[in-house]
């Protein structure tokens, strides 16, 4: 450090008024808003793994647990934890989610991002950020009581929850997330590859595609995996649509149960510490990984972007 | 949607600033939430000076805080466990069991469904472990609307006292349910999916029965008689479905605990009860 800048500092802390006192409050607030995030994060995997890792020890058979879809925790007779089922539930409901919002909000955003100008554009980013901003047992509200009758009456199926309805309803509460990231990303690249590729005489579409979106690339997958992310965690909306029956699916009309759906049924009346309630933060312990390891995996993906 | 952890928060805003209020921690039961809300409220007339803090969760959950100390009285539909007596000795409480009314578990169907009878045994085929029934014309019926004819088995999470009750009560002793039904999260929610699914069959309290579901009567086995869901079949013990529902106190009730209880158990409370759809434990004549 220099001496000048040393002096400079010196001056500063001389005038102790009370912008000065603020100044050191917020700092100091700050720092411990910033420590404290991490420290909470720490604790909740510590508290999730310190209830749930003794289950992997005592009734815990590692076969039974992944290879068998037989979850009956309260059974006097013979109770049995296994999670294939809920495991595919969860998988296959995000998986036909994206199906439908990865197409949907690429497109929402390239047009928002590209197409759009002015007000149009103004009034979409507000209208997709309002979309987001519905509450998810609203969005279960209309899975159960619209997209039941409306499925059954279609496809003339016993019954209208399962794949298909928290598919959909999964797929639209991810989109307007998907589209805001990925409009972001859209924003980052310069616009001097756009004027240079449009002075080259280039069109619209061919700016867009052969330009743009190859540029944004690892934003638009890190937009992708978080929506991905969001329909792992997702619980309420997919407790009231998917219709919470143990099932290996065989069709998207096939009622299905969530990992997270289970728990949030569950845990509330289970007694503390017994093996239903480990096995349950078992499952948490799944969940916390699964979603971990597509966050950083997204973080990963955007710091690449930021090397180009 | 969801009626479980209804808190009153109406009584405790009202309660801001005074301080010579007494509070009575009540919670647990899904089945009695919406009586005991109602008790709560009308209670105010009777003493002013009582505030009883209503919340559901389900009867596990009113245990659970019984055990922990942290209610005045748990709220249950099922008794409770003699691990979950002894648990709650471990800590000091000796909790006592008060009966306070009865509620028959109705089978619900779909308007358009023509069964009018259901014994025992079909409904453990339909629901128990190793039951073979999966399709209504298995029952000799065609549902209108319900072209493949699947039953679509609705249930309750594992942990509520209504599936407890409905397994030990129907399935019978220790048998476990089938799995692949559709297990939902509250009582009001089993009617009203089956309400909307022509191929749907529910068990639910008769407290939650709608203009738009069909109850049909319940025989224990062929020979019996077919008892049809209702207040006074309950009371009179004919329909073989009625579980009583509990209030669990920590030892004998005393005091305001004491009186409210009493108060419950007396014409007016026991009226509120009647009045919401279920059996009370006493003749009552109500207006």
């Amino acid at each position: 450090m220099n001496s000048d800048k040393k002096v400079l500092v010196c001056q500063d802390m001389d005038v102790r008024d009370s912008a000065w006192y603020w100044d050191k409050f917020f700092q100091i607030l700050m720092l411990v808003s910033g420590v404290s995030a991490i420290f909470l994060i720490i604790s909740i995997f510590f508290f999730i793994t310190k209830e749930g890792f003794s289950f992997f020890f005592e009734p815990f058979s590692f076969r039974e647990f992944f290879l068998s879809s037989v979850w009956r925790p309260t059974s006097l007779s013979n109770p049995s934890y296994g999670i294939l089922a809920l495991v595919i539930g969860t998988a296959s409901v995000t998986g036909f989610a994206m199906l439908l919002a990865v197409p949907f909000s690429l497109c929402a955003a390239i047009f928002i991002s590209e197409f759009a100008s002015g007000r149009v554009r103004e009034v979409l980013k507000v209208l997709v950020e309002l979309l987001a901003a519905i509450p998810s047992v609203v969005w279960g509200f209309i899975g159960l009581s619209i997209m039941n009758p409306l499925i059954i009456d279609l496809f003339d199926v016993p019954v209208g929850l399962g794949i298909l309805n928290s598919g959909i309803i999964l797929g639209l509460m991810a989109a307007p997330i998907m589209t805001t990231i990925a409009e972001d990303a859209l924003k980052a690249v310069p616009d001097h590859y756009r004027e240079a590729a449009e002075a080259l005489g280039a069109t619209k579409w061919q700016v867009t595609f052969r330009v743009v979106l190859p540029a944004a690339k690892n934003g638009l997958v890190a937009a992708i995996l978080l929506g991905i992310g969001r329909g792992f965690g997702e619980t309420m909306a997919v407790l009231m649509t998917s219709g919470h029956s143990i099932n290996l699916p065989t069709s998207p009309f096939d009622s299905v149960r969530a990992l997270t759906a289970t728990i949030a049924a569950e845990l509330g009346e289970t007694a503390v510490g017994s093996d239903h309630y480990r096995a349950l933060f078992t499952l948490g312990i799944l969940l916390f990984l699964v979603t971990f390891v597509i966050n950083l995996t997204a973080d990963i993906v955007v710091k690449g972007n930021k090397r180009h | 949607m969801r009626n479980r952890s209804l808190l009153v928060v109406v009584f405790l805003l009202g309660c801001v600033g005074n301080t010579d209020r007494q509070f009575i921690q009540n919670k647990g039961s899904d089945t009695l939430v919406n009586v005991a809300q109602s008790w709560s409220e009308n209670y105010v007339g009777v003493d002013g000076s009582v505030v009883v803090a209503v919340s559901g969760g389900g009867s596990g959950t009113g245990i659970s805080a019984m055990i922990n100390g942290t209610v005045d009285i748990a709220n249950s539909s099922r008794a409770m466990r003699s691990e979950e007596k002894e648990a709650a000795q471990a800590n000091g409480i000796d909790p006592v069991e008060h009966t306070v009314g009865f509620d028959a578990l109705a089978i619900y169907l779909h308007l358009n469904n023509p069964l009018k009878a259901v014994s025992f045994a079909q409904l453990g085929s339909i629901y128990g472990d190793g039951g073979n029934f999966d399709n209504w014309s298995q029952l000799g019926i065609e549902v209108p609307g319900c072209s493949s004819g699947e039953i679509v088995r609705v249930s309750r999470q594992n942990n509520s006292g209504t599936y407890a009750y409905f397994q030990e009560a129907v399935l019978g002793g220790g048998k476990d349910f089938r799995l692949g039904s559709m297990d939902m999260n509250g009582s009001s929610e089993v009617v009203d999916l089956v309400a909307s699914t022509p191929c749907g069959i529910g068990y639910s309290g008769l407290a939650y029965a709608t203009e738009e579901v069909f109850m049909p009567c319940v025989r224990v086995d062929e020979g019996s008689d077919c008892v049809l869901p209702s207040v006074e079949t309950a009371i009179d013990g004919s329909y073989p479905i009625a579980r009583p529902l509990f209030m669990y106190t920590a030892g004998q009730p005393e005091g305001q605990v004491g009186a409210y209880l009493g108060w419950i158990l007396g014409e007016m409370g026991q009226c509120i009860l009647f009045g919401k759809g279920y059996a009370p434990v006493t003749p009552v004549v109500c207006s």
